[in-house]
């Protein structure tokens, strides 16, 4: 369960239409049963009234949508931001792709969302309607009756290795700011680096041959901005819409991935958005975790324009034949 | 009707082996159903439904269609087909048969694709009826009926046997040859009726498709509800490459080292470079590549194929985009109370 309800945040919005302040705003859009929520853009208190949702299902970040939004009318654009979202907010003003003064950031506070194919997996196919209890997610079932699934079960992973409860960024804060947590985010990367790299290599060969190639992570993925990517680009000499061999699709993972390197900010929408559930995210906090233990401790979007160790340089910056050397300790 | 125990089926698909390729559901190491080609220790899955469709069988995401070999000025053509086996796809349900029917007429119409068709003729479908249909199926909106699915074999699992009757004369084929006990079909019909039972009580179970067709074209292309519906849509290719009908492709040549290959690979709609031409991508934004992907299921291809929708309801895209948008809100924003 969510600390703030719905209708904090919905009386919000319309006191912020009412103003003037905002004449839109992404929101979350009701779906067709309890966990399809849609990221939505509303015009209008009506619109709002009727489809606006708040609840444990609102992973989606809207953080990227305003590069597209702050460039159409002259009006603010009202945007809910979790904490997580506003590093990528961050983030993004960092690399100067959208207009601040053409955004109001409502931070509000988060509880962790669920991960909807954990709680399917828990209630076999049929799913009537989830309703989120205290002792956790009670999934009402087609066939199975009422399930009870523990909410440290049912949470995205992401959120139970929270890395942040606190705002970087909004022009007001609905409900209390929290503290960046102690997260036991890199304890998976630190599994992986303990394999040989022939393990190593199979744990990746075999979650990538997964990936269909839909470009989901790509298209969700904050930090991927570009104005025509490089693989959808027909005068780019590598546009590839499906993999030739199955190296090919790890090739499109790793080099997205060192494409984000000090940019990612972990935010965790390529595994939410991946339809085949491959670990992507693991690929970026490798990185996080190599930049931070190489240079020091870096969390990318964490203020606006601070210079990432890898496009920043200083005498104490580690040489690069000491990097190779600790990869070496890996292989 | 015939029947063999449940706890048999390792035997069964054995047999099956000897004289055809076996693929069948089974849980990977993520814990989620995808086709995988039989041999002992692969499980069937109770899975509802693969993640991909079982479209890749007759329309894999890239096939190389043939070789160039270039030596001095003349150009070598090689087909690079190989014979092509004859292969069973076991597990297949109502939903996803009925989208071989749709990729047929898009295949198998005149000129007849011959990649396409070599592999149908070698398939023999083995279809499962399904006795817990999820809450993202909507297969009885487009005509299909889970309770008696299509193939060469409809297949039915009832307690501790799995019950098979012959569709066709393939199918038949198949069967006689595998030795099996006779059965009547009192389990079966009992089932059908349970089946249709609970598919009337899905929450999609009273969605219709009426409201659409091949003669709405006008009715529906220039909605205004295009803008609100596309507005967040990510412009992946989810939804395309998850479907079981979505037939689209994209044609290329791929530079080896003595000549070029010519491959074919899924495409999508929804990419800002699908059927972009010397003159530019006719599409300009993606509300027009969000509407070509539901006019196609909703409206053109019911236009050029006797009414027969492009969906087959498997429920696919609602499970997987990323945006949870989907073909039934779509329906529903659109249709309003006639849906």
């Amino acid at each position: 369960m969510q600390a703030l309800t719905r209708e904090v945040l919905l009386d919000r919005a319309k006191a912020l239409f009412a103003d003037g302040t905002v004449d839109r705003a992404y929101g979350w859009k009701r779906g067709e049963f309890d966990y399809d929520v849609t990221p939505g853009l509303f015009r209008s208190v009506e619109e709002m009234e009727k489809e606006f949702v708040f609840d444990d299902f609102c992973g989606a970040n809207f953080s990227k949508y305003l590069v597209e939004e702050t460039r159409k009318g002259e009006g603010k654009i009202l945007v809910f931001l979790k904490p997580c979202d506003t590093y990528s907010f961050n983030q993004l003003l960092t690399e100067h792709r959208f207009d601040r003064e053409k955004v109001y950031a409502v931070g509000i506070p988060c509880e962790g969302m669920a991960d909807v194919t954990k709680l399917k997996a828990e209630a076999a196919e049929g799913i009537r309607s989830i309703t989120a209890e205290k002792e956790g997610f009670v999934v009402h079932t087609l066939y199975d009756g009422d399930k009870t699934v523990p909410r440290t079960e049912g949470l995205s992973e992401r959120c139970l290795v929270c890395k942040s409860k606190k705002h970087v960024a909004y022009d007001e804060l609905l409900g209390e700011d929290g503290e960046v947590a102690d997260s036991a985010r890199f304890d998976e990367v630190a599994r992986l680096e303990a394999m040989n790299a022939d393990e190593r290599f199979a744990f990746w060969q075999r979650e990538l041959s997964r990936c269909i190639r839909c470009n989901a992570c790509r298209d969700v993925c904050p930090a991927c901005t570009c104005e025509t990517c490089v693989f959808n680009n027909p005068n780019s000499g590598v546009e590839s819409k499906a993999p030739v061999t199955s190296f090919e699709e790890q090739m499109f993972h790793i080099i997205r991935a060192f494409h984000v390197a000090g940019r990612c900010t972990d935010c965790g929408e390529c595994s939410r958005v991946c339809p085949q559930h491959i670990p992507l995210h693991l690929l970026n906090r490798k990185f996080i975790k190599d930049i931070n233990a190489f240079y020091g401790e870096y969390q990318a979007g964490a203020e606006v324009g601070s210079r990432a160790p890898l496009v920043n340089y200083t005498t104490a910056d580690l040489e690069p034949g000491e990097a190779v050397q600790r990869g070496n300790e890996h292989a | 009707m015939r029947k063999i125990a449940v706890a048999k089926l390792d035997a069964l698909f054995a047999a099956m082996a000897k004289t055809h390729t076996v693929y069948l559901p089974a849980d990977g190491a993520d814990g989620r159903a995808q086709y995988t080609r039989w041999e002992a220790g692969v499980v069937y899955s109770t899975a509802l439904n693969t993640v991909r469709s079982a479209k890749d069988f007759f329309f894999p995401q890239t096939e190389n269609l043939m070789d160039f070999k270039m030596e001095g000025k003349s150009i070598e053509l090689i087909d690079t087909r190989d014979e092509g086996e004859d292969f069973i796809v076991f597990g297949v349900r109502a939903c996803d048969v009925r989208s071989f029917d749709v990729l047929d007429r898009v295949f198998l119409a005149e000129p007849v694709d011959s990649y396409y068709a070599a592999r149908r003729a070698h398939g023999v479908i083995f279809s499962m009826a399904c006795t817990r249909p999820a809450e993202t199926c909507f297969c009885k909106t487009f005509g299909i009926d889970a309770a008696e699915p299509a193939g060469d074999v409809a297949c039915y699992i009832d307690a501790d046997t799995l019950y098979l009757d012959a569709k066709t004369e393939k199918g038949e084929a198949v069967l006689a040859a595998l030795g099996l006990e006779d059965s009547d079909t009192a389990a079966v019909d009992a089932q059908k009726a349970l089946i249709r039972e609970r598919l009337d009580a899905l929450p999609l179970s009273g969605l219709s498709a009426a409201a659409f067709g091949g003669d709405k074209l006008d009715e529906y292309f220039e909605r205004p509800e295009w803008k609100t519906l596309s507005e967040t849509c990510l412009g992946c290719g989810t939804c395309t490459f998850v479907c079981p009908t979505c037939q689209c492709y994209d044609i290329r040549d791929f530079k080896t080292n003595t000549g070029v290959r010519r491959y074919r690979c899924w495409d999508s709609c929804m990419y800002s470079e699908f059927t972009k031409m010397s003159a530019g991508q006719p599409r300009l934004t993606q509300l027009e590549r969000f509407r070509q992907r539901f006019m196609h299921k909703l409206v053109y291809y019911p236009a050029n194929n006797d009414g027969i929708f492009g969906c087959v309801g498997c429920g696919r895209c609602l499970s997987r985009c990323p945006i949870s948008m989907n073909i039934v809100k779509v329906m529903k924003t659109l249709g309003g109370k006639n849906v």
